[in-house]
């Protein structure tokens, strides 16, 4: 019980800050309603509604990476992440706490986006809508560790693209299927990328933030 | 140089090191330490910036694993860890910092506790306000009730009296004063807590 609650108030201070701050939510819209217009613009009219999607898709990789990159900045500029790895709460607890919160801003960005794009290109079925939620998962529990690990270094905001968007092609690979309406089995595939990635962020979100 | 250091007094020991040493790659911060920390000892650890202070409360404080020697901690959670920063959340009020550490060290009855340790330090009035607001020596204060919050039996100081006025070290004073814990401080101006000291670390 106070493992739940103890992400619940990591997750909650994070969400105060973006409303004090204002800088990760806006920023993303602003980019994803910007990327969306530039392919509107790019793409031939008339492209076949599956290579749409496929822009839906790098579209939102690159809005969660936004946020993905904002995920830490308080830790590090502060130096809290001392503070938080000194509590004694379950360690884990940091790491999910940034991923509701990070989960958060994704879900706001495509509340705009999802139909930004229906009214750009073509409509959207339940099975696009579905994977968007099952990479969401994925793509925040994964992104969020390696956002943990990238602050660390000192190129971060060059790392932290270089580690995510490999491990994000699966990810693409699974929500492109799943939104051209390739089967379920593409839905399944995004159920075994979350539970695997998202046990082993868990898992080793411990040795991320202990220092050697 | 480093002096071995001894602060006996017959109070539970709160931290043991022998031959303790730290490097990053082939970068010796420092080697060969030896100390024992008791409950009501006063460690003073001083020498010039980048001398390896900092580096040595770290390791102390688990933030960091030593490269050579051999090193007994207490239990995080009775760990009081003040950085070069205040180690509080600028976008967030007093108030909300300290609700949060509350939480987080378990601690029963946070809001009576959160309201003494604000009054104590003289923030009571601003705990509604943004610590981004605050000057600097309003957010050290801060960072000391942060520290104090749990009532750690261990207090690591990487130089608490960092833009605090005369009320704020008086207050600081009253701290190091306090022996039923062990405390260590590194300061490169030892000056105004030497007096506390039971035993001295010189990093040179």
């Amino acid at each position: 019980m106070s493992y739940v609650a103890d992400v619940g108030a990591l997750a909650r201070k994070d969400l105060l800050l973006e409303l004090r701050a204002k800088e990760t939510l806006p920023a993303m819209l602003v980019f994803v309603i910007a990327a969306l217009t530039i392919f509107h613009f790019a793409v031939p009219h008339g492209t076949r509604h599956v290579a749409a999607l496929g822009l839906l898709w790098v579209a939102l990789v690159f809005t969660a990476l936004l946020a993905l990159t904002r995920a830490f900045v308080a830790e590090r500029e502060q130096g809290l992440f001392d503070a938080l790895v000194l509590a004694p709460c379950d360690r884990s607890t940091i790491w999910l706490g940034k991923t509701v919160a990070v989960l958060a801003f994704l879900v706001a960005a495509e509340v705009v986006a999802l139909p930004a794009f229906a009214l750009f290109f073509s409509g959207i079925d339940g099975a696009t809508v579905l994977a968007v939620a099952l990479a969401d998962v994925g793509i925040c529990t994964v992104g969020t560790l390696l956002g943990a690990m990238a602050v660390a270094g000192r190129a971060r905001e060059l790392l932290l693209p270089l580690l995510f968007l490999p491990l994000a092609i699966p990810i693409v690979v699974g929500g492109v299927g799943a939104s051209a309406g390739a089967g379920s089995r593409y839905l399944l595939f995004l159920v075994l990328y979350d539970a695997v990635f998202g046990l082993l962020s868990w898992a080793a979100f411990e040795y991320v933030v202990a220092e050697v | 140089m480093l002096h071995p250091v001894r602060m006996g007094g017959g109070l539970p020991l709160v931290i043991r090191a022998r031959g303790l040493g730290k490097r990053y790659g082939e970068r010796r911060v420092f080697a060969g330490v030896d100390l024992d920390l008791d409950r009501g000892g006063f460690l003073l650890v001083t020498g010039p910036n980048g001398s390896g202070k900092t580096t040595l409360l770290r390791v102390l404080a688990g933030l960091a694993a030593p490269s050579a020697g051999e090193l007994r901690l207490p239990p995080r959670e009775t760990v009081g860890y003040l950085g070069h920063e205040p180690l509080v959340y600028r976008e967030l009020t007093p108030l909300e910092n300290l609700t949060l550490f509350g939480r987080l060290y378990r601690i029963p009855e946070r809001s009576e506790r959160t309201g003494m340790l604000l009054e104590r330090f003289g923030l009571w009035d601003v705990r509604h306000e943004r610590v981004a607001t605050f000057s600097r020596g309003m957010q050290q204060r801060l960072g000391l009730c942060r520290v104090l919050l749990h009532e750690p039996g261990l207090l690591l100081l990487d130089e608490p009296s960092n833009a605090l006025d005369a009320h704020g070290l008086e207050l600081l004073g009253e701290i190091l004063g306090d022996r039923s814990r062990a405390v260590a401080v590194a300061t490169h101006d030892p000056a105004s807590v030497d007096r506390f000291a039971t035993g001295r670390l010189a990093f040179a």
